[in-house]
């Protein structure tokens, strides 16, 4: 029987004001105000009953024409779009305070918020900015946040999501995500002529890159633990090989051209090694370890069925995968060492595949076959209990935000491959649609400052 | 859930050589397939006629020969028994004119996970493999490549488009 996310500790306990979830229909389109160049449209398809209400006031601009960035239209977005906060509108409201000075306690409590968000973005020297803001409890003036949080006009968009990332964490008690990427693969034109775009996006679908592009499929992309590379699958030559390349420089490794499969790329957690599936001359289907220092290899299953998706623990000792050595695709864990037996995790329904590792490490999203339909599913490692967060019938690819609150999985619209997000706990579900073609695939980057990353 | 089928045509061995998991064979009803016949692959001309000794040829190995693709059960990589004619076909063909080479193409209908539907691309194309060399192909002759879910022959999300990506491409010339 599987507990359908109904019990799931409430991700937002430390929010006020959280209740029972229902349908909530509302669109939203990004970025309105700012460059038309917003590739997804994301609709929240499912909320909470009564997400926060918030007052997210225009900043300030005292220099001359116009500013150069809407900060607060941004911030407003990001919260509308976790599902848990009911950002005010703009016309809605009667003053436009820019400091907490400013600030008229009761006449923002008379429109029925519970915190208010004022600031400016003052000019510095040259191309500089720096954002000035406060958060502020409406109901007891209490100043939760005072920040001032310095930018270009080039990374203004990123600073503004910092901003919100710190409005969130501040009221939720769960760290924001809303300044990290995506990596997902777009596909585009008929079925005789395709094209895989491999695309790296801000968190939101802004600032959409194509960092890789062929006429041969593209697949299975993953971030390295420190942010600065993907790696991924492309069938450019023919037949499957493993690449790696660093973002910043586009410089591109092939790490695996053996014969056979050379499939699903996961980055251990020192980023020095790629677990892989190979199939080489025997044609069996098996994982093992590319050491990318010196390229050697170690086989860690040897089953005469299909043992693929790897991923590591999180101390990197131990590799989940999915095999059908029972029959079916089912998950696994093995040790990270050669001839190690590996332990069987999931036993409810007929499929369960594609492990993906929570960020605490405590939880694996997959894929489940639930009453006829691929669904996404988190398993709990320390009792292997089941909970099914989606609805959809062909959904795949879980990807866990790294803050753990959400998860970005790739499902269908009319016929077309959509991406969505599930919080952990269920309850909120967004969707995010692209006019350009099938999207899939979505995997969520680590923090910026993650282990091994040159900073923030 | 795998679905073994047992050959009924071929011998024991290719049998094996399609059920690597001969504990799990049981005897099950005839699946529906798409008629291989009349696809699009199979009509294209490639490089067989001039490559095979079409002289000893019977009008039912031509026509068995012109068949290159072989459709499979969902999550199965079992042959089933229908198409063996058509890969004795195929190998006869391949041991009988050695320069020639085929890349099987292997793939998946659009449901779970993409490297699961590789790695099941993959053994349906080794399977087809086997039997080919169980059957006197070369071993130098058969190259195998697996595509998953990622190239459907069909569009559409229902059993009849599923059924029809479901398949091994035979692919003269490599």
């Amino acid at each position: 029987m599987l507990n359908r996310a109904r019990n799931a500790p409430l991700a937002m306990a430390r929010a006020r004001r959280v209740a029972a979830a229902t349908l909530m229909a509302l669109a939203v389109t990004l970025g309105a105000g700012g460059p038309a160049r917003a590739e997804l449209t994301i609709e929240i398809t499912q909320g909470v009953t009564d997400p926060i209400p918030i007052a997210v006031v225009p900043f300030g601009w005292q220099s001359v024409g116009a500013p150069p960035f809407d900060v607060a239209e941004l911030v407003a977005n990001d919260l509308r779009r976790s599902g848990l906060f009911r950002p005010m509108e703009r016309r809605d409201m009667v003053d436009l305070p820019t400091s907490g000075a400013e600030v008229q306690l009761e006449d923002w409590r008379m429109l029925r918020n519970d915190f208010v968000v004022v600031g400016r973005l003052e000019p510095a020297d040259g191309d500089r900015y720096t954002i000035v803001f406060e958060l502020i409890n409406v109901l007891n003036g209490q100043k939760l946040l005072d920040y001032r949080q310095p930018a270009s006009g080039r990374t203004l968009r990123g600073a503004s999501h910092r901003v919100a990332d710190l409005i969130f964490e501040k009221l939720t008690g769960i760290r924001g995500a809303f300044s990290t990427r995506i990596a997902y693969v777009a596909v585009e034109g008929p079925e005789t002529k395709r094209n895989y775009k491999l695309v790296v996006a801000d968190a939101d679908g802004e600032n959409p890159r194509i960092i890789a592009q062929s006429v041969e499929p593209l697949m299975s992309p993953a971030w390295s633990p420190d942010g600065q590379s993907i790696a991924y699958v492309s069938f450019e030559g023919k037949a499957s090989a493993i690449y790696t390349q660093l973002l910043r420089t586009g410089e591109r490794v092939r790490v695996s051209a053996r014969a056979g499969i050379n499939g699903a790329p996961a980055w251990s957690p020192d980023g020095k090694r790629l677990a892989l599936t190979l199939s080489r001359k025997d044609g069996n289907v098996d994982i093992y370890v590319h050491n990318l220092t010196d390229a050697t290899l170690t086989r860690l299953t040897d089953d005469g069925g299909i043992d693929t998706e790897p991923v590591w623990s999180a101390d990197g000792k131990n590799v989940y995968f999915t095999s059908d050595r029972s029959g079916g695709p089912q998950i696994y864990r093995v040790a990270a060492q050669a001839g190690q037996r590996a332990q069987r995790l999931t036993f409810e329904g007929s499929y369960n595949a594609r492990p993906r590792l929570s960020p605490d490490g405590t939880q694996l999203s997959i894929v489940t076959l639930d009453r006829g339909a691929y669904r996404i599913a988190v398993v709990d490692l320390k009792n292997n209990a089941m909970r099914v967060l989606t609805q959809g019938r062909l959904d795949e690819s879980p990807s866990f935000a790294p803050n753990g609150a959400v998860l970005i999985y790739g499902t269908q619209d009319k016929g077309r491959g959509v991406l969505a997000t599930v919080s952990v706990d269920g309850r909120v579900h967004e969707r995010l649609a692209s006019p350009l073609g099938d999207i899939r695939e979505p995997v969520w980057s680590p923090f910026p400052g993650s282990p091994g990353s040159p900073g923030s | 859930m795998r679905k073994s089928l047992v050959f009924a045509l071929l011998s024991a061995t290719l049998a094996l050589a399609g059920c690597p998991k001969g504990d799990d064979v049981k005897e099950t009803p005839q699946p529906e397939q798409p008629a291989a016949t009349g696809t699009q692959e199979g009509l294209e001309s490639t490089g067989v006629e001039e490559g095979a000794q079409t002289g000893g040829q019977t009008e039912a190995q031509r026509a068995a020969l012109a068949q290159r693709v072989v459709y499979f059960e969902f999550d199965s990589y079992e042959i089933s028994p229908q198409y063996a004619t058509l890969i004795t076909a195929h190998a006869q063909n391949l041991a009988q004119t050695t320069a020639v080479k085929v890349r099987l193409e292997g793939h998946t209908d659009e449901r779970g996970s993409r490297e699961y539907n590789i790695g099941l691309g993959e053994k349906r194309a080794q399977a087809v493999r086997r039997a080919l060399l169980l059957q006197g192909a070369g071993d130098g002759q058969v190259i195998t490549v697996s595509y998953g879910e990622e190239r459907p022959a069909q569009a559409g999300s229902e059993e009849a488009a599923w059924a029809k990506n479901r398949r091994v491409e035979i692919v003269y010339g490599q």
